[in-house]
């Protein structure tokens, strides 16, 4: 187990080690300026003497994304359910949910500001959550319609409600697309929720701390931030991959 | 068309005249099934053999309600399928075992019962019974994929019994197995509809298969599916089925009849399709 994951993980990190020494040779070697490209030691060094603040953007920002995944995902798994139920409605739905994902939702932050107030939270949270709706709604929507045949055959022969089909099959079968539609989901809620920071909004989050520090010139710190961003992604990535193991059809239902 | 209720609330399946017609687009409707007569009796073991889409799942969907006819009545206990249906008055099982793979092998059997909002008490005691009958006790907890195929199998064949129907459907419910498990899968289903005297209709493709376990067989010929024969195996009692029946002449004298009968089918084919 150990030998296998040492054996996956160690090329991308001797690749990630070998890149950040490159990267930081050639900063010092060609005298690259700062505010073009600060080495990895003294990102490294601001990261870590800014890691209070850092620490509590990406809980401002991670906050924001985690109210949109819970909102958006709820909203999404009854509508899609709803849907299936009166197919009508997820005929008219899904190629407009479809058309609104190709939509830059974020692009609707400073919109939402002027709506809500640039000093509350409200329009971070309503882009984390449209981002999370579209794709747990259209992998819902899909898994709904999974059920096979021969099953649908067997709950009609035991005189399933359909309300007991919907319950003991379509759902626990969807289960999957769905844990796959939050995870794709939980992805774009955190760079979304990061990214509407850049356009207003209360103070608070990483992605507001990356302006303000590039604003003023503090180039390193503004990559401190950005690493912080990265990271709080990997986070995310993790958090959706596990609940996506979760939900693989043994551990359904 | 018209059979007094009398008639019917005596047989367990009571078939009259059955259509069954599917129109393809652009082409000549498909007749699947015409002037289907069948009457099968309660505890009564009935298989249908037949060449490949001479309608025999056609036949069982029908008395499942899981299809309409084109014309014709079916009863089922004197009922309409629908009615009976709803009553819960039958078990299914198909070629494919179809189990929910969410499910472990306990709740899968528990599914018809759950539907049918059986408490949960009776539910957990009658798990235990069929799991038993189908020799399935340490596997309770086992989820589909961690069984063979042969296993699964016997799980839909335990759901398929679990609220105790009079009547048991099964299309090709062996299809997928091998010979070896396939013959003691025969064995078991012979004790099992023996031990709960359900009336069962089978569909197979195996002549042995159908002279092992049936009391009759009924045999079909296809477009228009029709049936052409019916076969009385009569090699006695559901529970005198035991592995010693496959030496003794009477099987091999029933084997034989229904293969005649069966060929005599596909001789009749083509003098059938010119009739029309
Ligand atoms: N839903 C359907 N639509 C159109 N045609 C159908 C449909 N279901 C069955 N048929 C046709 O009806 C005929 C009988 O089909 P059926 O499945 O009952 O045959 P079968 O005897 O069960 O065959 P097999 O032994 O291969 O399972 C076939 O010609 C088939 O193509
Ligand atoms: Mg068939």
């Amino acid at each position: 187990m150990i030998a296998r994951a040492l054996r996956l993980a160690l090329p991308p990190l001797l690749l990630g080690i070998l890149s950040l020494g490159l990267w930081e040779i050639a900063v010092k070697a060609l005298h690259i300026k700062p505010f073009v490209l600060p080495a990895p030691s003294t990102i490294w060094a601001q990261f870590v003497k800014h890691f209070d603040n850092i620490v509590k953007g990406a809980v401002g920002t991670g906050r924001n994304a985690l109210i949109g995944v819970l909102v958006g995902a709820a909203l999404a798994i009854l509508l899609a359910i709803f849907a299936s139920l009166v197919r009508v409605v997820a005929d008219m739905s899904a190629p407009i949910v479809a058309a609104a994902s190709v939509v830059p939702i974020v692009a609707l932050a400073p919109v939402l500001y002027t709506m809500f107030g640039a000093d509350k939270q409200t329009g971070r949270w309503l882009v984390a959550a449209v981002s999370v709706y579209v794709p747990v709604y259209l992998n819902t929507l899909k898994g709904l319609r999974r059920a096979q045949p021969i099953h649908r055959d067997l709950f009609r022969a035991n005189a399933a409600s359909g309300w007991q089909v919907t319950r003991h099959l379509t759902l626990p079968g969807a289960l999957p697309y769905v844990a796959t539609g939050i995870k794709i989901g939980t992805a774009l809620a955190v760079i979304n929720a990061l990214i509407a920071e850049y356009f207003g909004g209360p103070v608070g989050g990483l992605g507001k701390s990356i302006t303000s520090s590039a604003a003023s010139s503090n180039y390193p710190l503004a990559w401190a931030y950005v690493l912080g961003a990265v990271l709080l992604g990997m986070f995310a990535y993790l958090i959706g991959a596990a609940i996506e193991r979760l939900a693989s059809p043994r551990g359904a239902g | 068309m018209t059979t007094t209720s009398s008639d019917s609330a005596a047989t367990a399946v009571s078939v009259r005249g059955l259509r069954r017609v599917f129109p393809v687009r652009g082409r000549p409707d498909v007749v699947a099934l015409d002037g289907i007569d069948l009457d099968v009796a309660p505890g009564e073991f009935v298989s249908l053999i037949g060449p490949s889409g001479c309608g025999k799942s056609t036949l069982m969907r029908l008395v499942a309600d899981l299809d309409d006819p084109t014309t014709g009545t079916i009863a089922v206990f004197g009922k309409t399928p629908r009615r009976a249906r709803l009553d819960h008055d039958f078990g299914v099982a198909f070629q494919q075992s179809a189990l929910l793979p969410w499910r472990t092998v306990s709740r899968n059997i528990a599914l018809p019962l759950e539907l049918a909002k059986v408490d949960s008490g009776e539910v957990k005691r009658r798990i235990g019974e069929l799991l038993d009958m189908v020799g399935l006790s340490q596997f309770g907890d086992h989820y589909p994929d961690q069984l063979s195929g042969g296993m699964q199998q016997r799980v839909a064949i335990a759901r398929s019994l679990a609220e105790r129907p009079k009547l048991l459907l099964m299309d090709e419910p062996f299809g997928a197995l091998d010979e070896m498990t396939r013959e003691r899968m025969q064995t078991e289903l012979a004790r099992i509809a023996g031990e709960s005297g359900a009336a069962v209709i089978l569909v197979t493709h195996s002549i042995p298969e159908a002279a092992f376990l049936s009391d009759r067989v009924v045999v079909m010929s296809p477009r228009p599916g029709r049936i052409v024969d019916v076969v009385d195996v009569g090699l006695g009692d559901q529970k005198e089925r035991t592995e010693d029946l496959r030496e003794a002449s009477g099987f091999f004298e029933a084997v034989k009849r229904i293969r005649e009968a069966l060929h005599g089918v596909e001789g009749a084919a083509p003098k059938a399709a010119e009739q029309r």
